[in-house]
């Protein structure tokens, strides 16, 4: 059970009513892994909720820009772009990992972060774009439900990539062992969760915002 | 839980691990269609003279496909392994709660707003 972080715990007992332990020690993580797919599925409901809000106050600009005046759709393409290369190149990571390559499964991280921070920073640039230009997230219930919802799966992101940072210090220091695979396994279901997320993103908020 | 359960007692756990996670095959297919399932929609948006309905079809289509294709080939869900299966209908379930929390909310709010008009 030591294995297991403290913060799946309550979730331990899914995996089986006592004979979870024994298998503890040969079983390369499929508990953990699942468990953490069960917090993955809670994080679903908590970002449904604030597609909830923005589809029910996105006509509410208080005479303010709409969509349709702000979403430059040519920058959310090279958005999209990163995180998808994001994603096919941490599943190589994740190929190289399971084949105990260290150098290449560090290298394939590496770009994964390159992408994802490349991602983040334009993020950053879109939301300070339209802070100075006096469309900031308390003029209108629209924007403050865009900043709530873009603004949620970009803190996500910025996660995964401290996350990130982590896993790579920790492959550096101790290689792929069980237990460090099963960690990177969670962080991989983590990324490409997150660029599901950001399907519905640039589907709901992008692309039918600029209609 | 009872697949769960079940899924720590196989027997043969490291060959259903090992179908769990892809290979490079899967991974490239995922991202080819990936890529054609998010150039359609852009295209039909920002270049495409559709009409308004076939834009607006074409995007929650080439979305939903696309989530199916992220579902499949990079995160392996699957309703062959016991792992696979687990996190199918563990995922299916919050589907079907997401559909009501999104959908019902929609329609409540849409409804009082029209009805606040008249």
């Amino acid at each position: 059970m030591s294995s297991i972080p403290s913060s799946l715990n309550p979730n331990s007992d899914v995996g089986g009513h006592g004979d979870g332990h024994d298998h503890e020690h040969h079983d390369t993580g499929g508990n953990t892994i699942f468990g953490f797919w069960l917090y993955l599925m809670t994080d679903c409901l908590l970002f449904a909720s604030f597609f909830a809000t923005y589809a029910v106050l996105y006509m509410n600009t208080a005479g303010g820009v709409s969509g349709a005046d702000i979403f430059e759709l040519d920058f959310v393409a090279v958005e999209t772009a990163a995180l998808l290369l994001s994603s096919i190149t941490f599943g190589f990571a994740m190929i190289a990992a399971h084949a105990q390559k260290k150098a290449l499964t560090l290298t394939w991280l590496g770009v994964t972060f390159a992408f994802g921070a490349t991602f983040i920073g334009m993020e950053i640039y879109e939301f300070h774009h339209l802070i100075v230009n006096g469309n900031g997230p308390g003029e209108s219930a629209f924007l403050t439900a865009f900043f709530s919802l873009v603004g949620l799966h970009g803190m996500h992101v910025s996660a995964g990539l401290i996350w990130m940072t982590i896993m790579i210090i920790e492959v550096l220091r101790r290689g792929l062992g069980n237990q460090t695979v099963t960690r990177l396994s969670c962080l991989s279901l983590f990324w490409h969760f997150l660029d599901i997320v950001w399907i519905c993103v640039f589907t709901v908020v992008y692309l039918m915002g600029a209609m | 839980m009872s697949h769960s359960h079940s899924h720590s007692t196989t027997p043969g756990q490291a060959e259903a691990h090992s179908a769990d996670h892809g290979d490079v095959k899967s991974y490239v297919i995922g991202f080819v269609l990936s890529v054609i399932l998010t150039a359609i929609p852009f295209w039909a948006v920002m270049e495409g003279d559709l009409s308004k309905s076939t834009t607006i079809w074409t995007v929650v289509v080439t979305a939903v496909v696309q989530l199916w294709v992220h579902l499949k080939f990079f995160l392996h869900l699957n309703f062959v392994t016991e792992d696979g299966r687990a996190s199918t209908f563990s995922f299916l379930f919050s589907a079907l709660v997401i559909v009501m929390i999104v959908g019902l909310s929609i329609w409540i709010i849409y409804e009082s707003n029209a009805m606040m008009m008249y």
